[in-house]
Order: structure tokens, then sequence, then C-alpha cells
């Protein structure tokens, strides 16, 4: 038995449960709790300055002509006067869409919040490798430097787009402004950020499979835990296609190959001195990894919005196992329709066919669980509170969101709408909106576990109405827009195009900044309440998964000196219970 | 309650495992880009890779052996229980230093074409050349940390706890010793 | 707090339908042969997906608003028939639209991309780069002279990087800025780009199609109604993405040849 002692000794030594240094316990930390929140502070930082980048877009879009105080300072060659020049709008662009898709809906609702609780769902003491795991954090914290950083460079940032399709991301400095440096460091930032993803991958699957506690099976896993582990899975793949793919991008921008960049292309007057690349090779790479991105975006959110629906309306959700086996198959089918982002691209037009029958029939398991959310409501008796109105605000806008993702489905449909606002307000829905609403519900739920305190409910309450007007204000009216036929990606609307539809972008910034304001309400209440919030007990919600039955905040090794054992699912609500009408995971039979 | 032994035995098994898809599907990702790319322009020149990499193959290979030959020694010295694993360490390592000359024999091929002005610029098959060959020594670099650790483990904890380590790293190992067999025979036969 | 909820989805939802059924913002007037099948699929679309929005969004706020859990009293109930409606429903109706959409909508598209065009087809060179396009028309003699992009001179106006001292068949080709062609003649553009990766969109005609440097793409099109008709790039290209545009001008077949033979002469 000296070998379990000594285990134990070493975990001990690991588990920092005499806590070291300052750098050790905050900073270098090997608790995945800590982890998380390093990550749901990142993410923070990252949404902040994304959310100040449409700002100034919307600006610019709602009143072209408009000199924007301060932003000569910032920007004295792009901005002078503080009338935005067309590079730096796409600039700001570029790096608004980079900064949302990477640092905020991968980190926050994956990274942070999967960090903190998937171990505590599955009963583990930590993540399978927690070295690994304090590495992914770090790593990609030198990915967002490296991104930031571009804007400090003398070209600026890139401009190429999120998408960053060749050749114009390839080339180099003849490009234009923006593609010099900047466009270099943001391909060495996706990199970087990839590696980190795929430690990150790498702890979620490996925890999820072999670190669950006894009475854990699969089958009793919590929601959130589920989707956490589909996601994982899917992000390993993808994030392993980036990575190459944003290698041979930067080896054509410094080594003068020519992975991208065909023969004969004239740039500011310079014949290039590339040959035979192929842009839509680019392409490929790129959407094979994007289109599960957007999955990796979503998925989390519908696994806690399942997970944190369920303890609002008291009773189990309709179906569970058909709700993770739609997870499933969004998440399989999301490797097979990558081409519907390049239906126009120029690839053989009989591919966009095949690509067109999987992405409409990813339509059936994304509306079976907006279905079996929507019937789950039928005979409950629903609680409201911040969290669990974001759970039902999530419903509608991805049901708007989805919607709208029909049509581009279709290819001879997207021939249209293409490159139009049409695609902004979809994609802005269902990543922008839901996903988010899946972040701030997250956070209003576990804020009590993760800090002993509880969020002020009144505040949350007004953030999501407002909120909840506002993003319908902002991105629904880009539908209109699309139809009508404005291009999207245009710095700005010249005098004779489509004047008619300026009042409607006037509507989209005043919405947009309205919606802005409306997030200090959110803001505030994180920080008054991290500090002053009422105090809470173990169990605010009277929810059953493993979270929930151990201390408010955890210990170290997250349930103490015992580890739980588990009897059931994580649906017992409506039932008899020693505390109420619910019955926890560890409550043992017959209770 | 799961021994935490068995837990961290089987977890590390499954984060190689994990690791071997992502890293497959970036050499796939690779491989569809090599393909595309020598389909797509009229100007690839086919490339013959240096003997020297044949060389280099069987020192990996021969690495791969002697790690091998330490299983038995770690199964034997796990079954007595606290027994340190002796030889387990000398054949440990000396498949690390096997490793390190391989990845001094890549260096050494890629400073001599260096040397023949045959750069990443080159054209595209020097490109995919170097591409594949360095990305796969980077990864060898990460088995020879693993090598390095699973040495230092072996010396202080016993060898029942050492070998899950020896376990992963093996498996880690000889991953790339297939994955390099693969990369050989594509660039033998493509490039 | 549910009775707020469930108002703000309902009227956000019926307001937004009411937008798109009063086609308050909508497309330009279709012009051209195989806009009517684009149209129609996308109204077929609207018209199914418009009834689910509303019906989903208007349950969604009545379930939210009905089951709010004030009463202790009222027992908890369970969907008539578990998930098994709503994986039948959602099979059905969903798998109904997708197999019909695909159906029509692949003749469409089919129509459009993988057909050949018209052997008879007026055919013109477009050259997309930073930030225009230009329009080569064959002349006289019928044939298209040679490209060679290093002989490409902005400032002596050869775009195309024509080689007229030596190429017989280049002398007479005719380059314009605006894409001007004969009302109800099948037209072949023979698309390329010159530097990055540009689009070309026409939403009169319902037609769109990316430029790929180091391709040449081909796209036709037969225009009904004579006018003026914007042209606008979608592929992100660059500083000046938002001001590069051109024209296409649908004439008759009378007024078309005068302005072939203007332009031959100069």
């Amino acid at each position: 038995m000296t070998h379990v002692r000594e285990t134990k000794a070493k975990i001990a030594e690991l588990k920092r449960e005499a806590p070291a240094s300052f750098l050790r316990r905050y900073v270098f930390s090997l608790d995945h709790k800590v982890i998380g929140k390093q990550y749901l502070g990142l993410a923070l930082v990252a949404v902040t300055v994304g959310m100040i980048l449409s700002w100034l877009m919307r600006l610019h879009l709602g009143y072209p002509k408009l000199a924007i105080p301060g932003l000569s300072t910032l920007y004295p060659s792009g901005a002078a006067g503080g009338v935005m020049t067309p590079e730096l709008y796409l600039s700001l662009m570029t790096m608004h869409g980079t900064i949302m898709v990477f640092f905020v809906l991968t980190t926050a609702p994956f990274a942070g919040f999967g960090n903190y609780f998937l171990p505590i769902q599955v009963g583990a003491e930590d993540m399978a490798f927690p070295r690994f795991n304090m590495m992914s954090f770090w790593v990609t914290f030198v990915a967002f430097l490296v991104l930031l950083a571009a804007f400090f460079v003398p070209e600026g940032a890139p401009l190429s787009g999120w998408t960053a399709y060749a050749p114009l991301s390839a080339v180099g400095k003849d490009a234009g402004p923006g593609q010099g440096l900047g466009q270099t460091l943001w391909g060495l930032s996706i990199a970087i950020f990839c590696i980190g993803q795929l430690l990150g991958s790498l702890n979620f699957i490996a925890t999820t499979l072999d670190l669950r506690t006894k009475g854990m099976t699969l089958g009793r896993m919590p929601y959130s835990t589920w989707a956490w582990f589909i996601t994982s899975v899917i992000g390993l793949i993808a994030f392993a296609v980036l990575l190459p793919a944003c290698i041979l991008l930067v080896l054509d921008r410094v080594a003068g190959t020519s992975f991208f960049i065909p023969a004969g292309l004239v740039i500011s007057d310079r014949l290039q001195p590339h040959a035979g690349g192929s842009p839509l090779l680019w392409q490929h790479l790129f959407w094979f990894f994007g289109h599960p991105e957007v999955y990796i975006a979503i998925l989390p959110g519908f696994g806690i919005v399942s997970h944190i629906l369920a303890a609002h309306i008291r009773k189990p959700l309709l179906g569970p196992r058909v709700l993770i086996g739609c997870m499933a198959a969004i998440g399989f089918l999301s490797y097979v329709v990558w081409g519907h982002h390049m239906f126009l691209s120029g690839m053989n037009p009989f591919s966009a066919m095949l690509f067109s029958v999987p992405t409409l029939i990813i339509t059936i398991p994304a509306t079976i669980a907006t279905l079996l959310w929507i019937g789950s409501l039928y005979g409950a008796k629903l609680r409201f509170t911040a969290a669990s109105l974001f759970c039902l605000g999530f419903i509608s806008v991805f049901v708007s969101g989805g919607i709208s993702g029909f049509f581009l489905a279709q290819p001879s449909i997207d021939i249209y709408l293409h490159g139009t606002y049409f695609v902004v307000g979809h994609f802005h829905f269902v990543m922008g909106v839901a996903a988010m609403f899946g972040i701030f519900a997250a956070t209003y739920f576990w804020f009590p576990k993760m800090f002993g305190r509880f969020m002020n409910e009144t505040l949350g309450k007004w953030h999501f109405a407002l909120t909840l007007i506002g993003v319908y204000g902002i991105f629904m009216p880009m539908h209109y827009l699309g139809l009508a036929g404005n291009v999207r990606r245009y710095s700005a609307f010249t005098d004779d195009y489509m004047q008619s539809a300026q009042p409607l972008h006037q509507f989209i910034t005043i919405a947009a900044l309205f919606t802005g304001a409306v997030q200090l309400l959110f803001f505030i209440n994180l920080i008054w309440s991290r500090f002053r919030g009422p105090a809470a007990p173990d169990n605010p919600w009277e929810a059953t998964t493993l979270e929930w039955t151990t201390t408010t905040p955890p210990p170290p090794n997250n349930f103490g000196d015992t580890h739980p054992i588990v009897y059931r699912g994580p649906d017992e609500y409506g039932v008899k219970g020693p505390n109420g009408d619910y019955l926890m995971q560890t409550d043992p039979a017959g209770a | 309650m799961i021994p935490v032994r068995v837990e961290a035995s089987r977890a590390s098994r499954t984060g190689v495992w994990v690791g071997i898809a992502a890293i497959t599907m970036t050499f796939t990702a690779f491989t569809s880009a090599f393909v595309v790319r020598q389909g797509s322009g009229t100007d690839w020149i086919h490339f013959r890779i240096p003997a020297l990499l044949y060389v280099n193959t069987l020192i990996l290979l021969a690495s791969s052996g002697a790690l091998e030959l330490a299983r038995p020694r770690m199964t034997r010295a796990a079954a007595l229980g606290d027994a340190p694993a002796q030889g387990a360490s000398t054949w440990v390592a000396v498949t690390l230093g096997l490793g390190l000359l391989f990845v001094c024999g890549q260096v050494l091929a890629w400073r001599n074409l260096v040397a023949q002005g045959l750069v990443l610029a080159t054209g595209p098959s020097n490109a995919f050349f170097y591409v594949f060959t360095v990305v796969h020594a980077l990864h060898v670099l990460g088995g020879i940390a693993g090598l390095i650790y699973l040495l230092r483990r072996l010396g202080q904890v016993p060898a029942s706890l050492a070998e899950p380590v020896y376990g992963a790293t093996a498996l880690y190992w000889h991953f790339m010793a297939v994955l390099w067999l693969y990369l050989l025979l594509l660039l033998t036969v493509r490039l | 707090m549910g009775k707020l909820f469930a108002l703000l989805v309902a009227v956000i939802a019926i307001v937004s339908t009411a937008f798109f059924v009063m086609h308050t913002w909508w497309m330009p007037p279709d012009v051209s042969v195989l806009g009517e099948g684009i149209d129609h699929q996308l109204l077929e679309t609207m018209t199914a997906s418009g009834v689910l929005f509303v019906a989903a969004q208007l349950t969604l706020a009545f379930f939210v608003w009905r089951f709010a859990g004030n009463d202790p009293a009222r027992p908890i109930k369970s969907f008539p028939g578990g998930p098994t409606p709503m994986v039948v429903i959602a099979t059905v109706l969903v798998g109904i639209e997708v197999v019909t959409l695909s159906l029509v909508g692949s003749k469409v598209w089919a129509g459009m991309y993988l057909t050949p065009a018209d052997p008879a087809s007026l055919q013109i060179d477009v050259q997309a780069e930073q930030f225009a396009y230009y329009f080569r028309y064959a002349g006289p003699d019928g044939k298209f002279g040679g490209l060679h992009p290093d002989l490409i001179d902005e400032g002596s106006s050869n775009f195309f990087g024509l080689d007229p001292a030596n190429d017989t068949t280049a002398r007479d080709d005719i380059v314009s800025s605006s894409l001007v062609v004969p009302v109800n003649k099948p037209v072949l553009l023979n698309m390329h780009a010159k530097d990055v990766g540009h689009s070309f969109y026409v939403p009169a005609l319902r037609i769109q199609q990316d430029f790929v440097p180091g391709l040449v793409i081909p796209l036709h099109f037969t225009a009904t109604t004579p006018g003026k008709y914007e042209i606008v790039c979608t592929q992100l290209c660059g500083l000046g993405h938002y001001n590069m545009r051109a024209f296409l001008e649908v004439k008759s077949q009378a007024d078309y040849d005068q302005w072939l033979k203007d332009q031959a002469n100069q």
C-alpha cells in the first residue's frame, strides 16, 4: 500500500493544499478553477476591446463623415482629423472578428467555464494534466498579446478580415496598408492560439473519459459536460487543421514560398515573384476549421442553457438522450459542410450541391433541440432569474439566427445573399448573440459557486430585457439590408450607393451604442458583486449536479476529503427529495 | 473509488492517443495541401530526398527498438513492487541518445541542402520537404522532452508509478517512428 | 417577469416579420432570364421560414407566460408524447422542406453554373483589380489578344497587358470600364483577377461569382430589360473595396451595335 500512500503524497503536492507563493497560487496555478477564472478574465478583456472596436465601426458606418474624438490621437495616420480612413475601418473590422471569435467565443464558454466546472461535474479532483492545462492558458494569453501587437506596428493591424483570404493576406506589404507585419503577427497569433486549444482539448477529453468518479457513467453526465466534451473533440480536429494553414500562410509571407499565391499577379504595379499556389487551398483549409469553429462557439451554449434551464423549470428536460444525441450529431455533421462558405468561390459548382445537402440536414438536429427546449417549458414551473431569462432569450435568438441560416444553406439563394448584410445578421445572431447569451446565463448561474456571492438579480433582469431589445434592434435590420443587396465589409457607403439604406444603418448604430451602454449594467454587477454581493449558500438554485454538492467556493481539490459517489442522473427535478422538489446526483437511492 | 494510480495511467494513455489524433490531423492537412499544390501549379520540380534521411530512419527505428527493450524490465520491476527499474533506465537513456542523434542527422541534412542553395523559396517541392521534416522534428523534440521526464521519474518514484509514464512515452515515441515512415514514403514517392 | 418576456418576444417577432412581409427593403426588380427561379426559391423559403419563425417565437412566448411557476399547487406536466413528437415534427417538416428546396434549388443552380453557355454567346473578358473592373471585347476580328501581365501599364491604359505591337489579334480589342451588352442576348463572361481575390455581383441580374487569381472563371447570363445596373465587389480586396464598382448597361440591339462601332472607331 506504499504505492497508494506515495501517490496520494504526490497528488497532495500537486494540489497545493498548502498554498505556495503568490505566483504559484494565482499566476501559474495548476488548479483548474484558477485557470478557468484566468480564461474568463482574458475573455472579459477581449470582449471589451472587441465591443469598443464595434462601436467605432458602427459610428463610422452610420455617420461616415463624423470626426470621432480621440481617434486621431490613437491613429494619427489612420484617422487624421478623427475621420476614419477605409483602411483603418477594415483593420478594426478584422481585429473585431478575430478577437471575438477566438478570444471570446472559443475562450469563455469552453475554456473558461469548462475548465472550472467540467472536473467538478464529473467528480474529479482536477483536470487530467494540470501542467498542460496551465500551459494552455499562458499560451492563449501570449497569443492574445501577439495579436494586440499588430495594432502597434508601423503598417497597422491587418485588414483582410478574420478570414484572411489569400492572396491578399499572403503577398505581404505590396497588398496595401495593414498587410505588412500586422498580418504576419495575426498568423503567428492564431497558430499559437491553436496550440493552446489543443492542449486544452487534450485535458477535457482525458478528464471526461478517465477521471469520472464512481457512479458517474457517461449517461449520468450533465448536459454541460457532454457539450464541453463534444466541443473538445470537434476542437481537437479543427484546430489541428488551422495550425498548418497558418504556418503555410506565414511561410508565404516571410519565406518566399507560394502555397497560396499563383503566378502572374501584379500588385501595386509590381509583378509578384510567386508562382503556382492556390488561393482556394487557403479557403478549404480555413473553412475546414472555420465551420466546426462556429459549432465550438455555440455547443457549450447548448449544454449550458440545457443545464440551467433544467434547474429553473423544476422538471426533467424533454428527451435528455435525444438532446445529447442532437449535440453529437451537430458536432459530427459540422465536418462535412465547410464548402457552404465557398459556394461562389470558384470551386467546382457541383460540390456546392454536395455541401448544401448536409448543411440543410444539420437543420434537423438543431430544430429537434430547439423544440425540446420549448417543449420542456410545457407544464413547467418556471423560475425567472437573470440566468434563466438569458436561457429563454437564447432560444429566441437561436431560432432567429438559425432560420436565416436556412436561406444561406441553399446555393441558389446564396447567389444573391452571399457577401451581403444578410450573412452578417445571420452569424451575429447565432454567435454574437446566442453564444453571448449562453455566457451571460453561465455567469449569473455559476457566479455564486465561484465567488461565494450572488450577483444582483434586479440589475441582471434589466440587463437581460434591455439587451434583448438592443440586439434585435442591431441585427434584425441587417437582414433587410441584405435583401436589398447591401454589401458587407464596406468601410463606407458612398453617396451613389444604397443611400436609401443609410437611415437603417443609423438606426443600427444607435441600437449598437445603446446595447453597448447596457452592458455597463453587467460590468458593474460583476465587480460590485465580487466584493459586496450577498453571501451565497452551497446550493442556491436547488440544483442537482455535483458542483452544488460541494462548498461555495469549492476547496482546492474540489470535494475535500471524500470523493462523491453518484447514484442518479442530473435530471431529478420535480421529485420528492430530502431538501425539496429535487434529488441531487449524490443522493442515494430510496431517499 | 477508482485507485488514483489506475486513473493516472488511463488518463495518460488517453492523452497520448488524443495527441496522436491531433498530430495525425495536422499532417493530413499538410498532405492535402501538398497534393493540391502539386496539381495546381506548373512549377513543380521533382526533388529527391537526401540519402542521409534513410540513415536517420534507421536511427529512429533503432531508438524505438531500444525503448521496447525497456518494456519487459519495467513490467518486471513494477510487478515486484517498489523495486527501482534499473535496467529500464539504461534502455530509455539509449533511446534518448538515438533520438537526439536522429534530430542532429536531420539538421545535418537540412544544412547540406541549404549549402546547395535549396531553401524553402526554391520551389514548392523544396518547401514541402522542409515543412514536413521540420514539423516532424519539432514533434520528435517533444518526445525527447518526454523521454527526459521519464528518465527523471524512473529515478524518483517506484517502478509501479513510473510504468504509466513509460507506457505513454513509448506510445508517443513509436508514433513518431510510424509518422516518419509515412512521411518517408510520401516524400520518396511523390515529392 | 414571464409576461414581460412573452410580450417582448411576441412584439419583436411580429414587428420583424412585418418588415419582411411588407418588402420595405427589398431586392431590385429582376432583369435576367434565370433570376425568376432564384426569386421563387427565395420567396418559398421566406414563406416557410416566416411561418416557422412566428410559430416558434409565439409558442416560446406563450409557454413562458403560461408556465411561470408562481402557483406551488400546480402539478408539473410533461409534453404529451415526450420527445417523440418533436423528433417527428422536426424530421418530417424540415426533411420535406430540405428535400423540396434541394431539388428545386439544384435545378436553378445547375441552370446557372452547371449548364454550358450558349455557343452563340457574346464573349466578354473581365478583369478585376484593386479597385476597378475592366471589360474587353474581341473587336471586329472576333479574336481576343493574348494577355501579358508584365506589360500591364495603368498610365497608358493598357489594363489587360495587351501587346498590340506584336499581336495582331490584340490590336482591335475594345476595353471599356462599363459592361455594355445587348438585351435578350446570351452573354458569357470570362473572369480573371490581376492581383487579389475580388467578386462580381449584380443584384439586378441575381448573379454573383468570385474571381480567383490564377483561374479564369466563366459566368453567363441573359439580360431581359434595358437599363443601367450596378456591379459591386463583394470579396474584400483592400482599402478601396467599398468603392469598387462598375455599371452594367443593357441596351437595345441597335444601341449596342452603335456603341460597339463608336468604341471601335476610337
